[in-house]
């Protein structure tokens, strides 16, 4: 690729970065053409050198959790957090607890989601907000929806407000910053398996726990966001608070909080999408709702209904999303000093108004109140026969058949065995090579001794099985994504349809993908590699839309004056200036890779993901979560070096 | 008049409290456990009812079936409705002898867990069900990953059923490949079914599948007490998992200790209840064909089998 000017922080004993590559890459070569000859111990870790931290972890988690009464502590929390869900799981679908109120009919939400889509954004959002609730109460799904919603309900704000704070926190004190941003960056790329069972061990199983988990999961995109935010604010705004006497008190409600709206509201989105991707994945541990009716519905083999429980999610989703993303455009409304109340609370008025009256209707229809099983849309049975007779189509069949034998055969098993082949050293070594090649020096540090932990904790082979899976499947994701990617970046309308099906294609929930891959293609490597495919090719071609869309128009015009043709044009100006969005494409894969390997456990696979899986039926701590340090610091290592090269490139072209 | 009425109800009270008092249990819900199999959720569910019809609280949670025995031994979930021998008899043993729960009958219902196969794999394999005879066939079950080899696809790793010891031991021409999870098997099973591809899985009964796709139970060599742990017992002197695993496997009930003292009636009422295969599998297909909700299913079936609960409840 690029070569690179060579600057002092690039010298390691003097030599050049490329020369230094050279050198790992053949002392690599060379341990692996004497492997026949090598002692067993450069090839396999041998076992007095592998180190139980499980043992340990174990052991400290438990002095923790008994001997220093953490868990009497979090237990408290858990009867306060289950206050709170008691409430919105009352309000929402009818749990016998206090206030005693609920359930609140269907017509009455859907009224109100209509009007805030409204006062948002106008109708179309108003359909959109009132229309996802108005489907998921004729789909018959009413009930667990609300489930899912009553923690979330309690979650998003409750991640919201400590995230809020702990940003805050970060801006404030360097060394808090400082300290919070690489678990940061671990409990971002930690498989959510390994949020589970501490979650259950310290907040018992049910919602609580399922609400923890979320929470957890959803901060670190609030935090980042808020120190962002923060420390953007412009020293004019501050000077003008402090001339107007602000306390410091006042100073952060009034003016910083404020002038960061931007940034928080855009941390407020990615809270409320991560907490309900979560909230579907901690079915895992008994969260009752949307994701364990999925679960069941997929273990008794109902595609059909699956499916619409699928798209019930996206529309969720879709909808909190678009919504949230209105709200961060909308500015705040000034009214003239004259205007009556009610003018000034119109929406809040006719929220009011419209959720009254449908309560009050509900108490004499029963259909406005609540829909019963025989009297909903579901059409899991047509759709379930839709999917067989696709998958049954012979030409399919056979396509698959031959894939199946093509990828399994030539591909994916060589591809595994000669991973599996090389001696651990020497694999470690071409890890940091490349880290090197592609970073620089601290992600080549980094890769080395995260490789090192990894292959110190005995879970080698699982391990490069676990990337085996990620890197096939990211770069098939590639062969697909990018060439999409680039074909729909020539049109407008292409652009945005491209993007819509990939925001679609992301948000449904990550396991529904499992079972067409099976069916198409057995359980073997093959469906797991697919499941993963689907997800990875999303960023891949979404940040290849907007890597060719965000080139300069002058260079564009400059290529076209010179009398390049498109192909050229593509090429040598557009394809370099857009590489490092890419980049960032590239990366996001392998993240979402690493994230659904673990899923794809759910077929059967031999990897880190499968221990993790059963991890969750026991108790040990330990294990789980030297299990997740493993995903997470192999996910870090790719994450370090490809965002450093992203950086560097940006500098050199001037972006 | 107005005296009178007052009078009738002070009687009425009268009446009513002693017996009141007599049926102690305590208004705090009885938690009951859900899983993700069918006739668990709704025979869950309809012992539920029952212990609504007598008055008591009822609430539901969702857990994983291995880690509930911790969660009724804490008392965190008051009991545990199907304990699977083969499935959870591990879980359940564990769980027991660190104290807290213990075994609360039977249900007359037995269990069996072993290789089974769809019924159009018969067709091309007349001689099953008998496991020479699947291994004789062992050539139509080859895939493009197994070469010559037929391919058998067992339950998840941590479902122990030792499929892979089990091939060697009988000297089997079979490569075991561990599914994920139940959807994955069912998929396989979906997959196969359009062109009546001859598969083997891993499957078990009481169990919806059973209506969906009729099929039998490879006939291994008898199980014998040991065979898990005796080298001497089953056909090859040498090796462990020699036989088909046990027939009639047991399904308990089980509850928390703390349950007795808590709702005596209710738990009286458990160590009474006993639901036959047939029932279950009822309940289950009411849920898995008929597409009714859980919880009408056992309205339902509550409704429809009177007879057969309402001793329980004395």
């Amino acid at each position: 690729m690029q070569s690179f000017e060579t600057n002092k922080d690039d010298l390691i004993f003097g030599l050049s970065r490329s020369i230094n590559v050279q050198i790992l890459l053949a002392v690599a070569v060379i341990l692996m053409a004497t492997r026949p000859i090598l002692p067993e111990a450069f090839i396999r870790l041998p076992d007095w050198a592998i180190l139980s931290w499980d043992v340990w972890l174990s052991n400290f988690f438990n002095f923790v959790k008994d001997d220093l009464g953490l868990i009497y502590f979090t237990r408290t929390l858990t009867a306060g957090l289950e206050n709170l869900l008691d409430v919105t799981g009352n309000l929402l679908f009818g749990k016998r607890r206090w206030p005693h109120l609920g359930p609140i009919p269907w017509t009455s939400i859907a009224a109100v989601a209509a009007v805030i889509g409204y006062w948002l954004g106008g109708w179309r959002m108003a359909l959109l907000a009132g229309g996802t609730f108005v489907w998921t109460a004729l789909i018959g799904q009413w009930k667990i929806a609300m489930q899912t919603m009553s923690v979330l309900a309690v979650a998003a704000p409750m991640a919201f407000f400590i995230g809020l704070f702990l940003g805050i926190l970060a801006w404030k004190y360097d060394w808090f910053d400082k300290t919070i941003r690489p678990i940061l960056s671990v409990l971002q790329t930690l498989p959510f398996f390994t949020y589970l069972l501490p979650a259950v061990i310290f907040f018992k199983v049910g919602p609580t726990a399922g609400a923890v988990a979320t929470i957890v999961y959803a901060i670190p995109p609030m935090i980042l966001m808020t120190t962002v935010g923060l420390k953007k604010v412009s020293p004019e705004i501050v000077e003008a608070g402090k001339m107007s006497g602000s306390s410091r008190w006042q100073m952060l409600r009034y003016v910083y909080i404020p002038a960061a709206r931007t940034e928080i509201l855009v941390g407020v989105n990615q809270v409320i999408m991560l907490c309900l991707a979560m909230v579907v994945l901690t079915a895992f541990i008994g969260m009752p709702g949307l994701g364990a009716k999925l679960l069941l519905m997929m273990n008794s083999f109902k595609l059909g209904r699956s499916f619409e429980i699928g798209i019930t999610i996206v529309l969720l989703a879709i909808m909190l999303d678009r919504c949230t993303k209105v709200w961060v455009v909308k500015q705040p409304e000034h009214f003239e000093k004259e205007t009556p109340w009610w003018k000034k609370n119109a929406f809040l008025l006719a929220g009011i108004g419209a959720f009254i009256l449908f309560f009050l209707l509900a108490q004499f229809i029963q259909i406005a109140d609540h829909i019963t099983r025989k009297q909903d849309f579901s059409m899991g049975k047509e759709i379930d026969v839709l999917i067989k007779t696709f998958l049954d189509f012979d030409p399919i069949q056979a396509t698959t058949t031959w894939l199946r034998w093509f990828l399994n055969v030539w591909v994916l098993i060589p591809f595994r065995n000669s991973l599996l082949w090389i001696p651990t050293p020497a694999f470690i070594i071409l890890v940091t090579a490349f880290s090197l090649w592609l970073g620089g020096r601290r992600p080549a540090i980094y890769a080395l001794i995260f490789f090192s932990i990894v292959a110190l904790t005995g879970w080698w082979d699982r391990a490069v099985i676990t990337l085996y899976t990620v890197l096939s499947a990211v770069i098939l994701a590639m062969l697909i994504g990018i060439p999409m990617g680039i074909s729909a970046s020539r049109s407008e309308k292409w652009s945005n349809r491209i993007l819509l099906v990939c925001d679609t294609a992301q948000t449904f929930p990550s396991f529904i993908y499992l079972i067409p891959a099976i069916m198409l293609f057995g359980v073997n490597d093959v469906a797991v590699v697919f499941s993963i495919l689907i997800f990875s090719t999303v960023p891949l071609t979404r940040y290849t839309i907007e890597g060719l869309r965000t080139v300069p128009v002058e260079m564009t015009e400059a290529a076209d004056m010179a009398g390049a043709t498109r192909r050229q044009k593509l090429i040598n100006v557009q394809l370099p200036l857009a590489l490092p969005t890419m980049a960032v494409g590239f990366n996001q894969a392998i993240m979402f890779a690493f994230f659904m390997v673990i899923i794809a456990a759910f077929i059967g696979t031999q990897d880190l993901g499968q221990e993790l899986q059963r991890t969750l039926a026991g108790t040990d701590l330990g294990k789980n979560f030297v299990l997740g340090i493993c995903v997470s610091l192999m996910a870090l290592t790719f994450d370090l070096a490809i965002l450093k090269w992203a950086e560097d490139r940006k500098k050199a072209l001037g972006l | 008049m107005k005296k009178l009425i007052s009078l009738i109800a002070a009687g009425l009270m009268a009446i009513a409290l002693p017996s009141k008092a007599f049926s102690s249990d305590s208004s705090d819900p009885i938690v009951i456990p859900l899983h993700n199999w069918s006739s668990q959720i709704v025979m869950s569910h309809a012992v539920g009812q029952i212990f609504e019809s007598m008055g008591n609280n009822v609430e539901y949670v969702t857990t994983d079936s291995q880690a509930v025995y911790e969660s009724v031994r804490l008392g965190d979930v008051t009991l545990e409705l199907e304990v699977w021998e083969g499935a959870f008899g591990a879980s359940f043993r564990a769980a027991l002898e660190k104290g807290g729960l213990h075994d609360a009958g039977d249900h007359d219902a037995v269990t069996r867990e072993d290789w089974w196969y769809p019924m159009w794999t018969k067709e091309a394999c007349p001689g099953l069900p008998s496991w020479e005879a699947l291994n004789d066939c062992a050539h139509l079950f080859t895939t493009a990953e197994t070469g010559d080899k037929g391919r058998y696809l067992d339950g998840p790793v941590d479902w122990l059923k030792h499929g892979t010891e089990r091939a060697e031991a009988l000297g089997m021409n079979f490569v075991v490949i561990n599914a994920g999870s139940a959807a994955a098997l069912w998929a396989e099973i979906g997959a196969a079914e359009a062109d009546k591809k001859p598969v083997v899985v891993f499957n078990w009964t009481p169990n919806f599948a059973e209506a969906v796709w009729p099929g039998e139970f490879v006939e291994f060599p008898a199980w014998e007490d040991g065979c898990d742990t005796d080298p001497t017992k089953g056909p090859n002197k040498e090796a462990l998992y020699d036989c088909g695993n046990p027939a009639k496997g047991y399904l308990k009930k089980a509850a928390w200790d703390g349950m007795k003292d808590k709702w005596p009636n209710a738990y009286n009422t458990l160590t009474k209840i006993s639901f036959t295969n047939p029932q279950i599998a009822m309940m289950a297909k009411m849920v898995d064909i008929d597409e009714m909700e859980p919880e009408d299913a056992a309205a339902a079936w509550l409704d429809a089998n009177k007879s057969v609960w309402q001793g329980w409840t004395n």
